[in-house]
């Protein structure tokens, strides 16, 4: 109905480090992107490209606009009044901000999973099934087939399988978090953002989270803010570096946090400030 | 040193005693609301127990002839009771939707600056005196109802149908929408919704045209009670309804939006799903209201001790247990322990029966929600 973004085949499980990523099919593109609240800009001008089946990390400070930009992607921003955007920011191709893109569409195509896991008081079932049921998915053996492909891809299948009519509440922080990735999972997107995925649960939940972060790689083109610096030198292919609404730098991770371009970026990543 | 840290015998036992006071002032103001009630409980009872032991039971439950002045007295309260429950559903059937879609409206519809006005506006509903809302209800509302009632009744239908017509058409779109193909999806849905709409609209427009040659034969009837008391009952649920709302938060909300779904899925899947435990509070509490009501329906509602032709008709004029309760008062001061006195006890522990009876409900059907059975 509408331009509908296309989006080609993506690498399987792209080989980490020695600069893949930066040669890599730019899947998101910001050409001088900046969001505002009212008048001020939460995000100043950004220029990147985001690649295609990578892991993208974005850093900085607090309040330094990371998660205004990742949640300009799927357009989540729209919500809040006040909230607009200026440049260009494209998804294969086409800008996500033009009046005849549909913004649920986009948003089936582009998961996302949030800073404090926000399970809908439901059963782990009915977690699943949402996105699916809400885009037209009603059979219930279907249904049990996403369910189960999505919990297994977000490792939690073996943990709740005994208990899926069990609401989802009584999950731990981290299983609740993993469910919301499996949530995520099950329509299907292409991308996945992940807004500060672990920064609310414990080191042991954090690191099963940035395990699979590692396995969805290559599969999902993934976008992840993180206050946490060594987890973005973990999990991710390529960082980017805001400070002030403003991208200070962008580059292959490893390049970034051991040779950085900036003064700036080397005094953040050092714990000078932030 | 060590004696700067160490308290002497006579600062520990005051500290002690301090302590011991403290607790027992705060025990004695708690539980002074719980003694207040078991008086209440108990004097109630002890004034209903003898009208049962000397009119019996099934008189009461079972008759409806009430003349509780005559020499030969008689004390079937059953069209009192039909009366009370005909009066609050319909003081319900006005509220609970209104208040319910306007709690959502102002939960999740309408921008934070209109709703900061709103709601207080709202609000202010529940701080008139029932006594205004009665005098109202009689002055202005039962001659309008008299002269106009028809075409009242007619508008009234349209306002309270109307949003439930444009929901149902949305949703059913919506439906429809899901599961065509996604190249006409739009179509589809926008489609639907109209077919649906035009739907309803006929229906809405009988009905009206219906209602429309309805006459009134008295402006003080169950109708008039309802409607006034589902106008007070309403600042109740919208009030409790939109706290519960509110308090889903926002991250649900962003949770159901970044899956792609639209407001409507959002709303009716995961915002209403997520606070129908408070929504049911809310409901209970504006049924509450409705049938401990006194004044209004007391000057509203016609006060006649008969079960309407047919038992649901509105239009006709009944009398509440509160109503009873209040009226006749007076009146019985005078035979002080007859059975005319005694009855008002048996009513009034009737009503302290339903309103604890109401109130367990809505505690289990909240603790059952919370255990969280989905």
């Amino acid at each position: 109905m509408h331009a509908r973004i296309n989006l080609a085949e993506q690498p399987a499980r792209p080989p980490r480090g020695g600069n893949a990523a930066a040669g890599a099919r730019t899947l998101i593109a910001a050409r001088e992107f900046s969001v505002f609240y009212g008048s001020k800009a939460a995000v100043d001008k950004a220029s990147l490209d985001i690649p295609a089946g990578f892991v993208t990390a974005i850093i900085g400070p607090s309040g330094c606009g990371k998660s205004t930009f990742l949640r300009a992607i799927n357009r989540m921003n729209d919500l809040i009044p006040g909230c607009s955007a200026t440049g260009g920011l494209s998804l294969d191709g086409q800008e996500i901000y033009a009046p005849e893109v549909d913004v649920v569409a986009l948003r089936k195509m582009i998961g996302m999973v949030f800073q404090k896991p926000n399970p809908f008081p439901k059963s782990i079932f009915d977690n699943v099934a949402f996105g699916p049921r809400i885009h037209g998915t009603g059979d219930r053996s279907s249904l049990g087939e996403i369910v189960e492909r999505s919990l297994r891809r977000a490792a939690l299948w073996d943990e709740v399988k005994d208990r899926l009519g069990d609401n989802a509440l009584g999950l731990s922080g981290g299983q609740q978090q993993r469910l919301c990735i499996a949530r995520a999972i099950a329509v299907n997107p292409r991308i996945l953002l992940m807004d500060e995925p672990a920064s609310a649960l414990d080191p042991r939940s954090t690191a099963r989270i940035e395990d699979l972060i590692g396995e969805l790689r290559g599969d999902y083109t993934i976008v992840i803010v993180t206050h946490n610096m060594q987890q973005a030198a973990r999990v991710s292919d390529m960082t980017a570096y805001f400070y002030e609404g403003r991208l200070i730098e962008f580059g292959d991770t490893g390049e970034v946090f051991t040779k950085p371009k900036e003064k700036h970026t080397e005094d953040y990543i050092t714990g000078r400030f932030g | 040193m060590h004696e700067q840290l160490l308290m002497t015998k006579g600062a520990r036992r005051r500290s002690r005693l301090a302590a011991l006071f403290g607790h027992s002032v705060l025990a004695a103001v708690a539980s002074s609301s719980i003694i207040a009630l078991l008086f209440i409980f108990y004097f109630i009872v002890k004034d209903a127990v003898p009208f049962f032991r000397f009119e019996g039971v099934r008189e009461f439950f079972g008759s409806v002839r009430w003349y509780p002045s005559r020499e030969e007295a008689e004390f079937g309260a059953l069209a009192i009771f039909i009366g009370s429950a005909l009066v609050t559903i319909g003081a319900s059937v006005v509220a609970v939707p209104l208040g319910v879609l306007a709690a959502l409206c102002l939960s999740d519809i309408l921008p934070f600056s209109v709703r900061q006005i709103v709601k207080p506006v709202i609000e202010m509903l529940a701080a008139i005196p029932s006594v205004v809302y009665g005098f109202f209800a009689l002055v202005v509302f039962a001659p309008l109802l008299q002269s106009h009632g028809g075409s009242l009744l007619a508008a009234g239908a349209i306002v309270v149908l109307l949003p439930f017509a444009l929901v149902g058409s949305a949703i059913a779109g919506n439906a429809a929408g899901a599961r065509a193909p996604e190249a006409s999806r739009r179509a589809v849905r926008v489609g639907a919704g109209l077919a649906v709409g035009a739907l309803f609209a006929a229906g809405l427009a009988a009905l009206a045209g219906a209602l429309g040659r309805l006459t009134v034969g008295s402006g003080t009837n169950a109708l008039n009670a309802s409607i006034i008391l589902g106008v007070m009952a309403l600042p109740t649920v919208v009030s409790v309804s939109e706290d519960a709302l509110v308090a889903v938060g926002r991250d649900l909300r962003e949770g159901s939006y970044a899956l792609g779904a639209t407001r409507v899925e959002t709303l009716l899947r995961v915002v209403v799903p997520a606070a129908k435990s408070g929504i049911l509070a809310a409901v209970i509490l504006g049924v509450m209201r409705a049938i401990g009501e006194t004044m209004v329906v007391w000057m509203a509602s016609g006060n006649a001790a008969k079960v309407p032709e047919p038992w649901f008709n509105l239009l006709e004029p009944v009398r509440t247990l509160t109503a009873t309760i209040a009226g006749d008062m007076g009146e019985a001061d005078h035979v002080y322990g007859s059975s005319r006195y005694h009855v008002l006890f048996a009513m009034a522990l009737c009503l302290l029966a339903v309103a604890f009876v109401m109130n367990l409900l809505s505690e289990l059907a909240v603790r059952r929600l919370r255990r969280g059975r989905t």
